[in-house]
């Protein structure tokens, strides 16, 4: 072999972000499989659409609603759509297997970042999940007369700015529910781990109730929480209910919280592995 | 290649009693109890050896093989692979040893094993040149060629773990650990796995550490044998060299007499 081709070939070495994106890869095209899940999870979320934008446009038609009803129904289609991006109790059976078998230590053989490596596979996994859902509901509820229409948000900045929301949003919930997976890896009990973890990010972050719809002195310690960048902040942002430049300082600090529960999480992971070593032989 | 110094480790093993009484009080007092795993295991292997690392099932086999692998961390002690202290420097350290472990897998369950291998070569950052030339021979050797578009769960056990083994050499190790490889095999996968290992053994120098419970692989494969038992280290030599005095009973009677008498079984 030449020179000039052995050269070539060692430049093709693949790139140290080439393993995640490998794992985020076989995750996305694996779960864009799972169409039953996600057929039966689209009828499930236009009944639960349905109740919630009843409920809180009755507030609204009562007066006592800081969403108008078009506002409400925008934020609950969105919630809808792209609900496997936000909540944490979307979980991966394969890594709770893992995880409850204590094979999660062999995945250390491996010479990848093991926090990375999971990060990379749940993102996927939502992604194609989110991907099968989406599109139906936003599409369906399109057509839906007013005042349950699914709208498009005021402008085309605003959109742009929901849908980097959305990312954030996913990068955040990723974060959080990775806790609960190393909760599971201590405690041995996942569904223990996501009962603690999953309803108290769906609150706080305004899954069952729109945050403004909320006290102002609970809605204000919520809003410095990292919860809500992960649905308050897109929703709003999309359905047209908070303007673009008061929602700079909600990015900023939900991406403050990212770069504070990555490292966090990561330490966690470590601590947890080493204090389950998996016995045998 | 390998040097390993009074390897310790003991695990802490929560006790639980029989009886509601006993699970109660659990909740309160949970009752732990230590099992030492390694008690001061130390041996070196040298490049292009095939080690059986032999004793009965709660020796402290698997254990040493983690360790070395670098997916756990001993008490104390010190084992240093190719310049490397596995779980000091883990990734560096595992980018250069295979592993199969006979009763895990490594494939991705759900996925093709075409499409695990070629995660495989992503996430051992392989170049695709060096990555095609390697797999094909390894597919070839081990006559997988059939299986690549059948995911992991689909597969027979023999089939899988010829799977396993392509999986496991794909970046080119010079190290590799096999623990309990032909668990379960019938005969015929059994001895294409022996096979394949002397071969890899025998034209690439690839250094073997095998733990099996099937003295047939030891025999087939190893010229040297480490017993371990109650974790320590009670033999380390040629395995007809172990055997010798009870040679006219077969290796399976005899090893197990053997186990009797050094009060390990």
């Amino acid at each position: 072999m030449s020179a000039s081709a052995s050269a070539s070939v060692a430049a093709a070495r693949p790139s140290f972000l080439a393993p995640y994106l490998g794992l985020f890869r076989t995750r996305l095209v694996r779960g864009l499989a799972y169409r039953a899940a996600a057929a039966a999870g689209v009828a499930t979320q236009f009944f639960w659409g349905f109740i919630m934008i009843s409920v809180f446009q009755a507030f609204a038609r009562a007066g006592l609603s800081p969403l108008d009803p078009r506002e409400i129904a925008s934020y609950v289609w969105l919630q809808q759509a792209f609900l496997v991006l936000v909540v944490v109790w979307f979980r991966d059976a394969e890594l709770i297997r893992l995880i409850t078998t204590g094979d999660a230590a062999y995945e250390l053989v491996r010479p990848v970042d093991l926090y990375a490596q999971w990060y990379a596979r749940l993102l996927g996994g939502r992604l194609a999940g989110a991907a099968l859902r989406s599109l139906p509901i936003l599409l369906v509820a399109g057509l839906f007369p007013e005042p349950w229409r699914f709208r498009l948000p005021p402008d085309l900045a605003q959109a742009g700015l929901a849908f980097l929301a959305l990312a954030l949003a996913a990068a955040l919930t990723v974060s959080v529910s990775l806790f609960a997976y190393i909760l599971a890896l201590v405690t041995l009990q996942p569904y223990a781990a996501f009962i603690l973890l999953a309803p108290l990010a769906e609150f706080c972050s305004g899954l069952l109730v729109p945050l403004p719809f909320l006290p102002d002195a609970l809605r204000r310690v919520l809003e410095l929480l990292p919860f809500r960048a992960m649905l308050d902040l897109p929703a709003r942002l999309w359905s047209g209910s908070l303007t673009a430049s008061d929602s700079l300082r909600p990015f900023a600090l939900g991406l403050a919280w990212l770069l504070v529960l990555v490292p966090l999480g990561r330490a966690a992971l470590s601590a947890a592995l080493r204090a389950r070593d998996v016995p045998g032989g | 290649m390998i040097e390993v110094r009074e390897l310790r480790k003991t695990y802490r093993v929560r006790r639980r009693r029989a009886g509601l009484g006993a699970a109660l009080s659990s909740l309160v007092h949970p009752e732990w109890s230590v099992v030492e795993a390694l008690a001061g295991v130390s041996f070196s292997v040298a490049p292009g050896e095939i080690v059986g690392y032999i004793g009965p099932n709660g020796a402290g086999k698997s254990t040493t093989i983690k360790v070395m692998s670098g997916i756990l961390v001993p008490d104390s002690g010190s084992c240093v692979i190719k310049g490397r202290v596995p779980w000091k420097e883990r990734k560096a350290h595992v980018a250069g040893i295979g592993a199969v472990f006979g009763q895990r897998t490594q494939l991705w369950w759900d996925v093709p094993v075409s499409e695990s291998f070629e995660l495989l070569r992503a996430i051992y950052r392989v170049e695709p040149a060096a990555f095609r030339k390697r797999h094909d021979e390894l597919v070839e050797a081990l006559g997988a060629g059939e299986l690549l578009g059948s995911p992991a769960r689909s597969l027979s056990l023999g089939q899988r773990m010829r799977c396993e083994l392509v999986a496991s050499l794909l970046h080119g190790p010079d190290l590799l650990f096999l623990d309990e490889p032909t668990i379960g095999l019938d005969a015929v996968s059994k001895l294409a796995v022996r096979d394949f290992i002397a071969r890899e053994n025998r034209e690439r120098g690839l250094t073997v550490i095998l733990t099996t419970h099937d003295v047939h692989d030891i025999e087939a494969l190893a010229t040297r044998v480490i017993l371990i038992g109650r974790g320590s280290i009670l033999f380390d030599g040629g395995f007809a060299e172990l055997l010798a005095p009870r040679r006219d009973k077969g290796v399976e009677r005899a090893l197990a007499e053997l186990y009797g008498e050094l009060g390990i079984a």
